[in-house]
């Protein structure tokens, strides 16, 4: 334990110095968004764990946050979820409170300072790292917001992916991402990331066809949120997965 | 050193009450009702962005009439509670019963022991699984606190809004466009200015709504459904 921790705390303050130093990333997740024509997908895999051991198969990393916007998770299973839950609440808190929701910025913002708050904790190892999105009423648009350890908010235009998985499925989404997609083609591209990075990262969990365990997608549009149903997930998980058989 | 004048207990109380129902009756009315769906909230508020309903929690409504300072205060105080609240245990532990317990400890608190009463009446809804499970709460510038059934009504006119109700509201539950004609028309009768539709704030508790169960309905759509 000891020197795990002096491990993470000696990695993160110079993390930006040095390059040698890889900075304290969220381990065993791969969740990605990236915007499509209607606004935009987020998506998550299910895998969660405890050092080399699977802690959970089923977990849920995206989270409905309101009407128009998402989140999803990646690092210290307690804390990601508590963030989400309180984010959730403030969310809601606020638009009572004032009679109106906060705008898609208003809401990246303060999700940015949840994740500042959060600073002494990263000391301690328990990082969380959000990716958010929603969809601007005013601008008619996804956005997809990312975060670093410190609160730092940067807006990405295409797509983005983070976790331990993250960088796999961003190769995935440079190759397949076009500006956009359909609806259906985007829940294939996202599918597609979220399975090839599951094959590269022990830490990401691919589609248990024999189980039914499939990655979780949410869809935010106009309309606000909605899920993509389990079952159009489950029929296009086959083929993928099958794609290197020997014939 | 001159003795303060000696006021009887009784008659502080009631120079208290006549002065927070003066304050009150220069208010305009509001009322609930149950409605098949849920409940159905009308109040006669000219202003389309100085609301006098508004959501609690999930299942909960309130409204308020009389002093605007006075229950928005207390309305925020109720949305902090039902978070705070919900946040630390789950979201089916807030109750309007709660609330309207904790609404009339304040109000009577208030009423008191500060050196003025709050001259407001509030309307608590918290519509349920079926519409046996609905609960009103009317709660007075006192803390007096009263569970209604059906329907119930808030603020200036409310005397005459309810006697009209009692003569008029059917037996059984009503359509949305039922209850709404109905309250509108209360609305008109008692009323000297006539308030057009235009000039009345109307929202909804909805059963059939997945999550947040609270919905204003803007001028456009309780027109369609008038007609």
């Amino acid at each position: 334990m000891a020197t795990w921790q002096a491990q993470t705390q000696q990695s993160l303050p110079h993390s930006g110095t040095s390059i040698h130093q890889a900075p304290a990333l969220p381990h065993g997740t791969t969740v990605l968004a990236f915007t499509y024509q209607g606004g935009v997908l987020i998506a998550g895999d299910r895998r969660a764990t405890e050092g080399y051991q699977i802690a959970s198969t089923r977990m849920e990393k995206v989270f409905q946050t309101d009407d128009y916007s998402a989140m999803a998770i990646a690092g210290a299973a307690g804390p990601c979820v508590e963030m989400a839950k309180l984010f959730r609440i403030e969310l809601e808190h606020y638009e009572k409170l004032d009679g109106q929701p906060l705008t898609c910025e208003g809401k990246a913002n303060r999700l940015g300072q949840m994740v500042k708050a959060n600073f002494p904790m990263v000391l301690q190892g328990l990082v969380v790292i959000p990716l958010f999105v929603g969809y601007d009423q005013k601008r008619a648009i996804g956005r997809i917001f990312k975060y670093d350890i410190t609160g730092g908010r940067y807006e990405e235009t295409d797509f983005h992916a983070v976790g331990s998985g993250g960088k796999d499925a961003r190769l995935t989404l440079k190759e397949h991402f076009k500006k956009r997609l359909s609806e259906q083609d985007a829940i294939q591209v996202a599918l597609r990331a979220l399975v090839n990075a599951a094959e590269e990262d022990v830490g990401t969990g691919g589609p248990d066809l024999f189980r039914r365990i499939y990655p979780t997608m949410k869809l935010v549009d106009h309309q606000g949120v909605r899920d993509v149903e389990e079952s159009v997930i489950a029929a296009l998980c086959e083929p993928l997965m099958n794609r290197h058989q020997d014939e | 050193m001159a003795l303060p004048f000696y006021v009887s207990p009784e008659q502080m109380m009631q120079d208290r009450a006549e002065y927070a129902k003066k304050g009150i009756a220069k208010g305009r009315s509001i009322i609930a009702m149950e409605y098949a769906d849920g409940v159905l909230f009308v109040a006669d508020n000219p202003s389309n962005s100085l609301f006098k309903i508004s959501e609690i929690y999930d299942n909960i409504a309130f409204s308020g009439a009389g002093k605007y300072n006075e229950f928005e205060s207390l309305r925020k105080a109720g949305i902090q509670h039902a978070d705070v609240k919900g946040m630390m245990y789950s979201r089916e532990d807030v109750t309007a019963r709660s609330l309207a317990n904790g609404y009339s400890q304040m109000l009577g608190t208030i009423f008191s022991q500060e050196m003025k009463p709050y001259e407001v009446e509030l309307l608590l809804a918290q519509v349920g699984e079926t519409a046996e499970h609905n609960e009103l709460y009317r709660i007075s510038f006192d803390g007096s606190i009263v569970d209604e059934q059906r329907f119930t009504a808030i603020g200036g006119r409310s005397e005459a809004i309810l006697t009209l109700l009692r003569k008029e509201s059917p037996e059984h539950c009503p359509s949305l466009k039922d209850a709404l004609t109905l309250c509108h028309s209360a609305f008109e009768r008692v009323s000297d200015l006539k308030p057009s539709l235009e000039g009345l704030e109307v929202a909804i508790l909805d059963r059939t709504r997945k999550g947040r169960k609270f919905r204003r309905l803007p001028i456009q759509e309780a027109r369609r459904i008038l007609e």
